[in-house]
């Protein structure tokens, strides 16, 4: 139980960051909170030559508004989240998922931006900005660009983001104050990774409906109101539950019919949620 | 690519310097370093919250925490506590309401309970039991040590100015 040997550097800036990491030179992750880095490197499922600490860096750990949106640092820890230390465009969608997150002590280190560039399918941040519209800023050598959440897994643990490339910030719209929001994560104890995620939002002024479902064995399912039948401002009275059902099956759910299950009930409670809110 | 790194934090309010591998835990830095042993470990992979100390005021896994990432912090563990009123409190009320037997968890359950009575002093005992989640206790079946922290919380509650 415990690492091994590995060399640790603290970069002062971003930039120095992102140039440490084009150098290559052996295996080299990214320290942003640890909170999964550090059981997997004490159970040596991980074993980096290098590990660069961006924990600290002010480009890291701010917030800045711009049009539409709140960019939070990436280090920016969940427990910020839940006591609302950083600005929250949603209306209390952030504050409420982040404090389902792991356990207090586990949220005062873990950050945004880690747990989404770590891309566990069983993550809440994944799935829910991936609902809400949120989008990753992603800093190279030479430019940076900015990815949907929806779009950066790949798979387990797997993200478009290149080896030379550093998560600085997530960009989450503010939502109208009309947007209906339902959130159902089931787990067998209070802390533990979901089994299933179910998200939903339902914004009648940005866009019609978003419905994640995450936890799955690869990149969340993200459902748009077109593939549902849904569009217009008001949330139908009957969702397809069956189409929801065949994009399971097409995400790799048609041997797993208890997957499918439990996946299907998160995803119609968070539409209830949604509907209730 | 140095092997060992030299970090300066403060530890129960004494500045330390040392020189320290990567690889080095908090709780081992603590334990093996600094002898300060009441820091206990059980799972080392950040589920069990034995080891759960104080980072910079807000309560933190020492086993999934690198000491060399805790270069100018402020660390407080168990041994700190002696003459804090909160602790004083919990640590009357823990005995009064069995809510230890082996002591193995209750570093860490203490840490925990103290967070709560701290920044959550309206908890019922759901909400105690959904916060004590990430502390886990093989003895007592948790009952003894929820009611050890409504009693704080209720005296406390009586009794606002904590004199």
């Amino acid at each position: 139980m415990k690492a091994a040997r590995f060399a640790y550097e603290r970069p002062k800036s971003l930039r120095q960051a992102v140039e440490r990491l084009g150098d290559g030179g052996g295996f080299v992750k990214l320290l942003a909170g640890g909170q999964t880095l550090g059981p997997m490197l004490n159970l040596r499922l991980v074993q980096p030559d290098l590990l660069i600490d961006v924990t600290k860096l002010s480009e890291t750990t701010g917030w800045s508004e711009e049009a539409g949106a709140i960019l939070i640092g990436a280090c920016v820890t969940h427990a910020m989240i839940e006591d609302g230390k950083v600005p929250d465009p949603t209306g209390g969608i952030l504050p409420r998922v982040a404090a389902g997150i792991a356990y207090r002590a586990v949220r005062n280190r873990g950050t945004i931006g880690g747990s989404l560039a770590h891309a566990d399918p069983a993550a809440d941040w994944l799935s829910a900005l991936a609902a809400l519209g949120a989008e990753v800023v992603l800093v190279g050598r030479s430019a940076e660009r900015r990815v949907p959440v929806a779009e950066l897994s790949t798979g387990v643990f797997s993200t478009v983001i290149a080896e030379d490339e550093v998560l600085r910030a997530v960009r989450i719209p503010r939502l109208s104050r009309h947007a209906r929001w339902g959130y159902y994560k089931f787990w067998r104890k209070t802390g533990d990774f979901a089994e299933a995620i179910g998200a939903a939002l339902h914004d009648p002024e940005r866009e019609a409906f978003r419905l994640v479902i995450g936890a799955t064995n690869g990149a969340p399912l993200v459902l748009d109101g077109a593939a549902l039948g849904v569009s217009g401002s008001a949330l139908p009275e009957r969702i397809d539950m069956a189409a929801i059902g065949r994009a399971l099956d097409a995400h790799g759910f048609a041997d797993d019919d208890y997957g499918k299950a439990v996946h299907l009930v998160a995803a119609r409670r968070a539409i209830e949620r949604a509907r209730r809110t | 690519m140095s092997d060992r790194s030299t970090i300066s934090l403060t530890v129960n309010g004494e500045p330390v310097t040392a020189e320290v591998e990567p690889r080095q835990h908090l709780a081992d830095f603590l334990r093996e370093k600094l002898l300060l042993t009441g820091t206990h470990l059980g799972c080392e992979h950040g589920v069990c919250g034995a080891c759960t100390l104080m980072i910079d005021g807000a309560p933190a896994r020492s086993c999934i925490t690198l000491a060399v990432a805790c270069d100018g912090a402020a660390v407080r563990t168990i041994e700190d506590f002696d003459d804090d009123p909160v602790m004083a409190e919990l640590r009357a009320a823990f005995s009064a309401e069995h809510a230890l037997q082996c002591g193995y968890c209750t570093p860490g359950m203490l840490m925990t309970a103290r967070d709560i009575v701290t920044r959550l002093p309206e908890a019922d005992a759901a909400r105690i039991r959904v916060e004590l989640s990430g502390n886990l206790c093989r003895c007592t079946g948790y009952v003894g040590i929820v009611n050890a922290i409504q009693r704080v919380l209720k005296a406390r509650a009586g009794n606002p100015s904590g004199a």
